[in-house]
């Protein structure tokens, strides 16, 4: 196997007293797409900073293409894109100008410089903003030419913090074809969000919260291992039912998708659709005319359980 | 070669932005406009048509041409008239006049035997039969009023009685060099280039690093390879060229408006000025490391700004403060290049015979140039 992009060993950050990021163990692999996953406030982007240099740990060890964070920082700059979670191009200039200034800090003059930023400006369909201010653009153009400006010269290793977050679903497809263009190119590509149909096409992701991995694997491996069935109930008074089923110790969660319950539950019960029926307590609003149906779990459903696990 | 593409990248960029700043645009040509109207017209030393009153206790022809003979100095307007010195100073505390003459009832008496008319009997230079014609009563809470009414203390009183004066020999004789009329404008005009180039470079740049830490662009700057001495070099160039719009505006009106003479060389001019534009500008950038919001940078603009302009010597002269505040002034850049502007602009001296000044002003921004970069971390922390 080859050496990895991302290799981090229990790594940490505080601000203050509040812990940020707690012993974080990461190994992203070469050429693919890696994904945090998590609600605000996890410490998605504080990580993201800490692996680009621009945040130090307060403990712990960082390695990024081989370079030792955060003292070899500054050569890890030429070989990684960072596109960050607020729009950091200039408002005040227009989408040519700020592809020309990134392109020229970049040491990227002339005829090789115009031939570039055409062919970004043709790869993210911006050709005819590229005369408009990057201020006066809209959400999903300005996420464009902010991926645009992150890869103009080329990196290996390319970090997107919520790049979509204010892409609408179509946009957004397009977006990831995207990024799988980038990545069969040979880039590796560190990418958050809290979509968990984004967090889907990762090839791995991890699973954070309150600055904890929670899990970490391929989307269908941590659907596998994630440790509980799912159960899918239509019936009706489902608002009861659920709260009933919360009270049962082996269901991890319940919650309601339009006239179906979809409830978690825990793996050691063998057969939880038998499990189910049993149950005394339901009896009331668990008609016997309720279908109830074992399902494939999603993404959401590992969010839940690993998400769950403290309270 | 990658680095002075970086520099460029940078300068292009800031003048963009600055280009797009209508209002910052329109300040950098209104800034030295107004201020030089403002200082030119309104500053004045030699004042003028001070209002004053009388309290006539005379009443005679004479105290009215007395009167006259004084208004015909310009120095001061007589505008009131009171019945009682209590009245008069009523007047002088709540300002309706400044100074009040007092005449007493036996001004012929005291004006025939006075030295300036020298009607000789009893000898009029005898300090104890001659006494003052008249008494002024001023509001010595201003300097500037109580001296010009002291001026006129030694006034001739020849026309009053049209006969000739018989005037001692002066004790010393004086020749005022460069500015023998004594116009303000000459003094003001060169020192107002140094107080308005202080406050817009300091101002533009001060802003300049917190500016983009507040718009979000500064966490993409530091991702990328740019040094923060060739952010520092980037940001500063577009406003050389700026302070050197503002000298031209300056001078050049000045000289068209009020006169001001240019002496000097002006090759020489320029090279002081672009040492001073240098000196400001990274004082700016530095400020601009230390500060976490505009607002701070404009506190501490202000902060640069008023020792500047009262300790430079453009205000008071350098010659007349205590001590400590000399050493304070010679910290300050604008201290040096008011003595070098107004060296060159009007007594044409050449700059290398003020090579300490010259010395102060290169020294100041590489250390600033090198805090700034120090300073400027390129991470987050
Ligand atoms: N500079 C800072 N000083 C103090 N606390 C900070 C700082 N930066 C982040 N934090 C805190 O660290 C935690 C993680 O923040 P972070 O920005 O990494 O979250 P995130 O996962 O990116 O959230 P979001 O999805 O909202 O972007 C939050 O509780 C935040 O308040
Ligand atoms: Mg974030």
């Amino acid at each position: 196997m080859s050496q990895p992009v991302i290799k981090t060993l229990g790594l940490n950050r505080n601000f203050g007293d509040l812990k940020a990021i707690q012993s974080l163990d990461l190994e992203v692999e070469k050429g693919t797409i890696y994904g945090f996953l998590g609600p605000n406030g996890c410490g998605k982007t504080t990580a993201i900073r800490m692996l680009t240099g621009l945040l130090k740990p307060t403990s712990g060890e960082v390695e990024v293409l081989g370079y030792s964070l955060p003292d070899d920082a500054e050569k890890l700059r030429r070989k990684i894109g960072y596109m960050t979670q607020r729009f950091s191009l200039y408002e005040d200039l227009t989408v040519t100008e700020n592809l020309q200034f990134v392109a020229k800090i970049y040491g990227l003059s002339g005829s090789q410089q115009k031939a570039r930023i055409n062919e970004l400006l043709d790869i993210y369909g911006l050709e005819n903003q590229s005369r408009q201010m990057a201020g006066s653009m809209s959400g999903g153009q300005r996420q464009r030419l902010g991926l645009a400006a992150a890869i103009l010269h080329k990196p290996e290793l390319l970090f997107l913090d919520e790049p979509t977050s204010a892409v609408d679903p179509e946009n957004r497809r397009e977006f990831w074809e995207q990024l799988f263009d980038l990545c069969d190119q040979g880039t590796s590509i560190l990418v958050s969000t809290h979509y968990m149909d984004e967090a889907e096409r990762c090839h791995k992701l991890a699973i954070l919260e309150d600055g904890v991995k929670r899990a970490d694997g391929s989307p269908d491996e941590l659907m596998r291992t994630m440790g509980a069935h799912v159960v899918e109930i239509a019936s009706s008074n489902l608002r009861e039912l659920k709260q009933e089923l919360l009270l049962l110790p082996p269901v991890v969660s319940a919650a309601q998708l339009g006239a179906r319950l979809r409830v978690l539950i825990a793996d050691s019960i063998e057969d939880p659709v038998g499990y189910l029926r049993q149950q005394n307590s339901l009896s009331g609003n668990l008609s016997a005319s309720a279908s109830l149906a074992l399902v494939r779990p999603s993404l959401e459903d590992v969010f839940v359980t690993c998400t769950g696990k403290r309270r | 070669m990658n680095s002075l593409l970086r520099i460029q990248a940078v300068f292009i960029k800031e003048l963009m932005q600055l280009k797009r700043d209508r209002m910052t645009f329109g300040m950098v040509l209104m800034i030295p406009l107004i201020q030089l109207m403002l200082f030119g017209y309104a500053i004045n030393t030699n004042v003028r048509g001070i209002p004053v009153g009388v309290v006539d206790y005379s009443s005679s022809a004479l105290s009215r041409i007395l009167m006259q003979t004084i208004g015909a100095t310009q120095v001061v307007k007589f505008s009131h008239q009171y019945m009682t010195v209590a009245d008069a100073e009523a007047a002088i505390a709540r300002t309706e006049v400044r100074a009040v003459l007092v005449i007493p009832k036996d001004v012929g008496q005291r004006l025939a035997r006075h030295s300036t008319v020298g009607l000789a009997t009893p000898a009029s230079s005898d300090q104890e039969t001659s006494r003052p014609v008249a008494h002024w009563l001023v509001d010595g809470s201003d300097n500037m009023i109580a001296g010009a009414i002291k001026s006129l203390r030694n006034m001739p009183l020849a026309e009053l009685l049209s006969k000739p004066v018989n005037r001692g020999v002066p004790t010393f004789e004086v020749t005022l060099l460069y500015n023998p009329e004594q116009r303000t404008a000459v003094n003001v005009v060169p020192g107002l280039v140094a107080i308005i180039l202080t406050m817009t470079m300091i101002m533009f740049t001060s802003a300049a690093i917190v500016r983009e830490r507040e718009r979000g662009n500064l966490e993409m700057l530091i991702t990328t390879p740019v040094r923060p001495i060739e952010l520092m070099l980037g940001k500063i160039i577009p406003y050389m060229f700026i302070g050197a719009i503002q000298v031209i505006i300056i001078l050049g009106l000045g000289h068209l408006i009020f006169n001001v003479p240019i002496n000097g060389s002006l090759i020489q001019l320029a090279g002081a000025t672009f040492l001073f534009i240098m000196a400001s500008l990274t004082l700016g950038l530095v400020i601009s490391t230390i500060a976490r919001n505009q607002l701070q940078s404009m506190q501490m603009t202000i902060f640069v700004l008023l020792p500047s302009i009262l300790l430079s010597g453009f205000v008071f002269p350098y010659d007349g403060m205590p001590e400590p505040a000399q050493y304070l002034s010679e910290v300050l850049p604008a201290t040096h290049f008011v003595r070098l502007i107004r060296g060159v602009v009007l007594r044409d001296v050449q700059v290398v015979d003020m090579s300490f000044d010259l010395y102060w002003l290169v020294i100041f921004t590489l250390v600033g140039l090198l805090v700034a970069s120090l300073r400027f971390k390129k991470n987050l922390d």
